[in-house]
């Protein structure tokens, strides 16, 4: 399956990634509208780690053997057979934060407007996920695995 | 052709069936549950009492599962008895059913205390979809309009969480000084009953019901030193204990739980056991006990059921982890939260304004404990720095900032994490 | 009298219906220009601050930014620019020498704007370079006088060639050193230069560690100052280029300032941290003919002849004779770099008033060389600000050998002359130490993009020679029958040596 490679020596902290993520989920799927208009605001699934000059963007690994789909209490959290990414069915998830405990890399976030959390879900339908697309300087690949 | 039993048919059990259909696609799997609904998600029912949900909300695999994996079921019966001599387990109805390898995933069942009056109606335990339903259709034929949770742990809050959602003023009575002795500290109890308050609910500590009375049914409730409380529901939610006796009366090792080695099994042969009925390794305090969550019971399921179908795997061990949201205060919970004895590290900070509580537990410079209450994002981070048994010294001070993350580890390690691949559970 | 209020050229103009508040401008300005107001949820600009290198306005997701020069603040007068006040004013203040980066701005006569090409239509027929062979391929070093065949037997050269650098296109990365560039700059003019098959130079900063293996394609230059210098260094480069001027700054030496001198600068140039990098103007070593050639022919001995060594010097007044003296000195190759050369740091007085055309030079040194019958005896490089293929072309029919490009390489990797090099502010992340701006280049991209400038700007050039119906460099070469002078004095064309157009043959 295609995973997001993160290069952090790349990175050079504009946060693209984040605004165009948002974007991506928002309703209006619009730059503008999305955040001048839009609310609640829209939020990315991806978020930049800084550190001095030290910077990454880092968002669900869609790890082989996530502990998110073996904690989910609500078989919520599954693998989509077609691209291996891991997603969460918003319509049984009931916001129990389980995921959010157990993910090592701390990228599952709560919701903002319903009760069910909000993760990196590799732009499904869209042709290439939406941060690897707009990052300036290449800090984000889509890599075969 | 392997015959495998599974006693059970909760999180244990599913996790045993997936891993053992992935080494072994024609072995015989027959699951064997007391409730004559499988599949569903425990936790989930104080969220159906509370009307977040409905019922087809509650399953937990989809309903087909079963027959995609090839299980049979047998559903509504009860395992009475197992003959390790002769490998076979013998059912209420006379059944006995031969096994080559089985797997104990019976669970725990509430604690029931010995008061009078428990046996009055309006009386409920609250651990099982029964139980959800029973205590739904008890509210609404009796138009209840106030009730009493015996026990301030996890499952009591939850459903006293539930009962408020209703309508229902509640009152929850604890043993302790405060609620959730066992899985917090002082200042996160503290924030988590400013909340209920502020819900409305009532909350006595250092006390316990002793005795329940009514005529036709619940009346009020009589703790210590002459406190009453006026109810028509009383839910007891003092504890749950695993299911044992089976195992007991047939010879294996039992202490407060099934006792089994890294790969799950137990002193008997082909004998395995998972889930909340077990005691397993717990990495942090070095000792073996009850670490009775959810994930953990799939992941124990999974390796007993790889280790029963010949494909070897261990159990590295597991810590106490909670996740709760009361009355919309988000808590996540890990290892030890509050240690009494000497030589650990405390780190903590409190935000008022956002009653925002963020604590870390060291000993040696490894992490072995956190809270957080509010702010919960990043908090499996942490969870991971615990599992991996991380050095922490060299960005000690950097572990309470709002921003810390993967990027404060050193290179070697993030480098792996963020640029290598994935991570085991 | 008051302080003068610090003079601005740029003002940033923002379309706030599309600004969208992401604070990415914010974030990525090294000059601090932009600020979000949390209170007012407004992004407010400083525009004194900025120096017009347009990162915001690339790097802005809605394109909502537009940095635009600011209308002259002063009474509008030809003698009396707004700059000339403001370098007055800059000096009352400071007492001290102004600094700028990139080449001369001034409009001297660009020859090359003056210059057009031939195209052949009826007699002699041009050539289509999709449909047949182009030869770009070049060979720098010195030339033997005469070839012999030995024909016993089957044919072989019988006379010895002095060594060669074989380059696949005319055009070269020209010298820019690492410390005023960064290590991702350098690195992709080392990997595209290699992957192109044409050459880089290391300037006057020595050539890192980890760029060893580029060796083959790597010219090391010497400079005054001698910066990381060794046996090994001048043993893996496949040249030798001493650096006795730059166009951009001729008869001075080299600066690079101690901010920008980091742990791996300091390794690499042999210098302590922090300290300024002052290569002297004069090799002290050299201080007369003589002493030149005995230092060209040292590096032969260190690299047992096995390498072409060459001298780099500033076009000046008398480029000619001096060019013909480093000739007979022994150099396989000698390098004239015009006024219009760029720089990292220098004098903006001397930037800008110091040195000739590179034009007119290469002109009057092929010349001079012919006249003299050693023209064979040394390639002839030429740089300083060619900005076009069409410089490139212009330029081997006045009679070079190869081009050398720098300002355009770096224009290519994101550069947008703001003239602030010797701040080690650049956010492009290429003329700059800072970890946190260099990481801005990737050496990926930036890779990339060089070979592509390399690719586009050969292809063009075989278009020119096909529409003059040649099809090999060498033709071109020297063939200054191509080329007519356009509005040119008489003078000029001689300097030249080029017809005005409308003369025939």
């Amino acid at each position: 399956m295609k995973k997001i490679r993160i290069r952090e020596q790349y990175c050079m902290g504009c946060r693209l990634c984040e605004i165009y993520c948002a974007v991506q989920h928002s309703k209006s799927k619009d730059l503008v509208k999305a955040y001048r208009g839009e609310y609640p605001k829209p939020v990315p699934r991806i978020l930049v780690e800084e550190k001095d000059y030290l910077s990454f963007a880092i968002q669900c690994r869609h790890c082989d053997d996530a502990p998110c789909i073996r904690a989910c209490i609500t078989g919520a959290m599954r693998r989509d057979p077609k691209t291996g990414a891991v997603l969460c069915d918003e319509d049984k998830c009931v916001g129990c934060w389980m995921c959010i405990m157990m993910c090592p890399f701390g990228v599952i976030g709560r919701g903002r407007e319903k009760k069910v959390i909000s993760k990196c879900d590799m732009c499904i339908g869209a042709e290439e996920p939406a941060c690897v697309k707009h990052c300036p300087n290449e800090a984000l690949v889509l890599e075969d695995e | 052709m392997t015959k495998y039993i599974i006693v059970g048919s909760s999180a244990a059990a599913i996790g045993a069936v997936e891993s053992i259909r992935q080494a072994d696609k024609d072995g015989k799997i027959v699951v064997v549950s007391n409730e004559p609904h499988p599949l569903y998600s425990r936790p989930l029912i104080t969220y159906l009492l509370a009307g977040q949900i409905d019922e087809s909300k509650m399953s937990y695999r989809d309903p087909e599962f079963y027959r995609k994996y090839n299980v049979e079921e047998v559903l509504g019966k009860e395992v009475v008895a197992i003959h390790p001599e002769d490998k076979k387990v013998v059912l209420n109805d006379g059944a006995a059913l031969p096994y080559q390898k089985l797997l104990l995933a019976t669970g725990g069942r509430p604690i029931v205390p010995q008061v009078e009056g428990k046996d009055l109606a309006g009386v409920f335990t609250f651990t099982t979809l029964d139980d959800a339903r029973k205590v739904g259709e008890f509210i609404k034929k009796n138009e209840v309009r106030s009730a009493v949770v015996v026990g301030g742990g996890l499952i009591g809050l939850k459903t006293a969480e539930a009962l408020i959602a209703r309508g229902i003023k509640v009152t929850i009575v604890e043993l302790a000084d405060r609620i959730l002795s066992a899985t917090f500290d002082r200042k996160a109890s503290e924030i988590v009953e400013m909340a209920l308050r502020e819900k409305g609910c009532e909350l006595i500590t250092n006390n316990t019901v002793w005795k329940v009375t009514g005529r036709g049914g619940v009346k009020k409730v009589e703790l210590q030193g002459g406190v009453e409380v006026d109810c028509q529901l009383v839910i007891f939610a003092i504890g749950v204990t695993p299911n044992t006796e089976l195992a007991k009366c047939a010879g294996i090792e039992v202490r407060k739980g099934i006792l089994v080695d890294e790969r799950m099994q137990t002193n008997l042969p082909d004998i395995y056991a998972a889930g909340d009925v077990v005691e397993a390794y717990d990495m942090i305090t070095s000792t073996t006990r009850q670490i009775a969550i959810w994930p953990n019971a799939h992941v124990q399921g999974s390796i007993a059921g790889f280790n029963m179908a010949g494909k070897t795997e261990k159990y590295d061990g597991s810590f106490a982890m909670n996740t709760v949201e009361i009355c919309g205060v988000p808590t996540i919970s890990v290892g030890l939260t509050d240690p009494q004895e000497k030589g650990y590290e405390v780190l903590e900070h409190y935000d008022e304004a956002q009653r925002a509580y963020k604590k870390i537990v060291l000993k040696d410079d490894v992490i072995v404990g956190a809270i957080f209450v509010n702010k919960i994002d990043r908090a499996g981070v942490f969870r991971g720095l615990i599992k991996n048994k991380t050095n922490v010294r060299l960005f000690k001070d950097v572990l309470l900032r709002d921003d810390f993350g993967l990027v404060w580890l050193p290179e070697m390690f993030r480098k792996h994490m963020v640029m290598g691949e994935g991570t085991e559970v | 009298m008051v302080k003068s209020t610090p003079p601005f050229g740029f003002t940033i103009d923002r379309d706030d219906e599309k600004c969208i508040r992401c604070q990415a401008c914010v974030r990525m300005c090294s000059n601090d220009v932009h600020a979000y107001d949390a209170e007012k949820d407004v992004i407010v600009s400083d525009s004194t601050k900025c120096v017009g290198c347009h990162f915001c306005e690339a790097i802005c997701p809605t394109s909502s930014l537009t940095v635009e020069r600011t209308q002259s603040q002063y009474r509008e007068n030809f003698n009396w620019t707004a700059e000339v006040i403001n370098d007055i004013k800059s000096q009352a203040g400071s007492g001290g020498v102004i600094l700028t980066g990139m080449g001369c701005d001034k409009p001297y006569t660009n020859y090359w704007d003056r210059i057009v090409l031939n195209a052949s239509q009826v007699t002699n027929p041009s050539i289509d370079p999709l449909r047949e062979p182009m030869e770009l391929r070049t060979f720098i070093g010195r030339k033997p006088d005469r070839v012999e065949i030995d024909s016993s037997g089957e044919p072989k050269l019988a006379t010895e060639i002095s060594p060669q650098l074989e380059l696949e296109t005319p055009i070269m990365f020209s010298a820019m050193s690492y410390g005023s560039i960064s290590y991702n700059a350098s690195l992709a003019l080392a990997r595209a230069a290699s992957d192109f098959g044409t050459f880089w130079n290391t300037g006057e900063g020595g050539l890192h560690k980890d760029f060893y293996k580029y060796g083959p394609r790597t010219i090391v230059q010497v400079a005054s100052g001698r910066f990381g210098v060794t046996r090994e260094y001048l043993n893996t480069g496949a040249a030798i280029e001493i650096k006795v001027g730059q166009g951009a700054k001729p008869g001075i030496g080299g600066h690079l300032p101690g901010e920008k001198v980091t742990e791996s600068i300091s390794e690499t140039r042999m210098i302590p941290i922090g300290t300024d990098a002052l290569s002297p103007a004069p090799h002290h070593d050299i201080y007369s003919i003589e002493d030149l050639r005995q230092l060209i022919y040292a590096l032969k001995e260190a690299t047992r002849y096995k390498k072409p060594v060459g001298v780099k010097i500033a076009a000046v007044h008398n480029v000619a004779p001096i060019s013909s003296g480093i000739v007979r000195a022994g150099a396989d190759f000698i390098v004239i770099d015009g006024v219009r050369g760029g720089t990292g740091a220098a004098p903006k007085v001397i930037r800008d008033n110091v040195g000739i055309p590179i034009e007119i030079a290469a002109a009057v040194v092929d010349s001079r060389l012919r006249e003299e019958g050693i023209r064979n005896q040394a390639s002839l490089i030429v740089a300083g600000g060619f900005r076009r293929s069409s410089d490139v072309v212009k330029a081997i029919a006045l009679g070079a050998d190869a081009v050398y490009i720098a300002t355009s390489a770096l224009v290519a990797m994101g550069c947008t002359i703001c003239q602030k090099c010797y701040t080690g502010k650049c956010n492009w992340g290429i003329a700059t130490q800072d970890p946190y701006l260099t990481k801005r280049l990737n050496p990926e991209i930036a890779t990339r993009r060089l070979k592509n400038l390399l690719r586009a700007w050969s292809l063009e050039i075989k278009e020119m020679m096909g529409g003059m119906g040649i099809n090999a460099i060498e033709s071109l070469r020297g063939n200054r029958e191509q080329l007519r002078g356009v509005g040119l004095s008489e003078v000029e064309l001689e300097m030249l040596g080029i017809k005005h157009v409308g003369e025939a043959w």
